[in-house]
């Protein structure tokens, strides 16, 4: 489960930011997924919170907001575009856990559906972002 | 918007006391094996080692260390490299199994994020990174996520292989990256003045290695390797550097 070093980074993120600005209460973190990134999320969601547990009052009560991003892919040689449902319904077990891993590899286990090209563009849906921090000032 | 991979990178990596890159610039000039070799001495010397492979379209660290396909990595609240040799090891091959992985510039930058912002690594005396050619992507994109490395600078004494290199070097120096020194690969008969070019650039020169005909044997045999007459002159090159 990676998805504990992903939610490490987010807190850490999130505090750095929360404390530069001088905020006294760190109140919702909200986080863009890319569908790419394979991320389970009970066990990401999981983990945000043991690691807020960790941090002391001035994470206490922080809402976590996460919103996925649909993978959309184009096709650099036929222009072809298509989404995740259509990558990950027919990828098996291993191939899916691969780019859960890394990304990046869905260029090994996908194709495009029209010309068979795994020269392709990831126009959205990879990453992991930290879209607002919210927080009260005294 | 903030990424906060980047943000986690140097706390990924305080456990590692040097972080070493082979480089310089050509393709095809021994880059992958001397990473490798290095690797091994410094183990075989009772250092913690790793090893990243970091050419992801071509990676090559696996073969010469005898693994044709490689597992996945153990996750741990991250991913735990690979022991491959007594090497803490890691290859992109773990997840494509030697498909081909067509990756441009956006791609590389996102995989190395990844894999630098969830390794655990642990405690390493060393990491050595094995860079693909040139200055690409992967140089520059490590330049951005980390200051704290050094560059091991490989070259043949070519013409050809010195116009890349004498880039790299001013790229490095440029950004005030430690460059260790450099050493020249491949010496066939004469080394063509290319140990006063290397030290007129201000880059340590730090030793010839011959071209050894029977390398091939060795390739993917890690233990028999460690016997030869090349391993022995990087030894002798290393020592008073690594
Ligand atoms: N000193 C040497 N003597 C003989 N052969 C060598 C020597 N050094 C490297 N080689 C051989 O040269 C070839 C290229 O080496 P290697 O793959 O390490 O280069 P590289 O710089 O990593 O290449 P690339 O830029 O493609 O990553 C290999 O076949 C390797 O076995
Ligand atoms: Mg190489
Ligand atoms: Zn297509």
């Amino acid at each position: 489960m990676h998805e504990w070093s992903l939610a490490e980074a987010v807190v850490e993120t999130a505090i750095d930011f929360a404390k530069k600005k001088q905020l006294t209460k760190l109140t919702k973190i909200k986080i863009r997924v890319g569908e790419l990134q394979q991320i389970e999320e009970d066990i990401f969601r999981y983990a945000l919170s043991e690691i807020l547990k960790l941090k002391g009052d001035f994470v206490k009560d922080t809402e976590i907001e996460i919103e996925e991003e649909e993978v959309v892919l184009k096709c650099r040689i036929c222009g072809h575009v298509w989404t995740g449902k259509e990558i990950f319904n027919i990828l098996g077990e291993d191939d899916k856990e691969a780019i859960h891993f890394l990304p990046e590899v869905a260029h090994t286990y996908t194709k495009c559906p029209s010309c068979g090209s795994t020269d392709f563009e990831i126009i959205k849906g990879r990453g992991l972002y930290i879209d607002s921090i919210t927080g009260d000032k005294s | 918007m903030i990424d906060p991979r980047k943000n986690i990178i140097k706390e990924r990596l305080e456990s590692i006391k040097r972080i070493v890159a082979v480089s310089g610039g050509k393709g095809g000039i021994g880059k992958s094996i001397i990473s490798t070799l290095t690797a091994l001495i410094l183990k075989d010397d009772g250092k913690n080692v790793g090893l990243l492979d970091m050419d992801f379209t071509s990676p090559s660290t696996h073969i010469i260390l005898g693994q044709e396909k490689l597992p996945f990595p153990k996750e741990e609240k991250g991913i735990i490299p690979l022991n491959i040799d007594g090497l803490s090891y890691l290859s992109i091959v773990s997840y494509t199994q030697d498909n081909p992985t067509p990756l441009r510039g956006e791609d590389i930058t996102n995989a190395i994020l990844e894999l630098f912002a969830i390794t655990r690594w642990g405690n390493l005396d060393y990491l050595i990174l094995d860079l693909p050619p040139g200055i690409g992507d992967v140089l520059l994109e490590l330049l951005v996520l980390t200051r704290k490395i050094e560059f091991l600078l490989v070259t043949t004494p070519s013409s050809l292989s010195w116009q890349t290199f004498i880039k790299v070097v001013r790229l490095l120096k440029e950004q005030n990256i430690p460059i260790i020194g450099a050493l020249l690969n491949m010496v066939n008969s004469s080394t063509y003045g290319f140990e006063e070019k290397i030290i007129s650039s201000g880059v340590r020169y730090l030793g010839k290695l011959d071209f050894y005909r029977d390398l091939e044997r060795y390739i993917g045999k890690p233990d028999e390797i460690m016997d030869t007459a090349m391993v022995k002159e990087l030894k002798d090159i290393l020592e008073d550097v690594l």
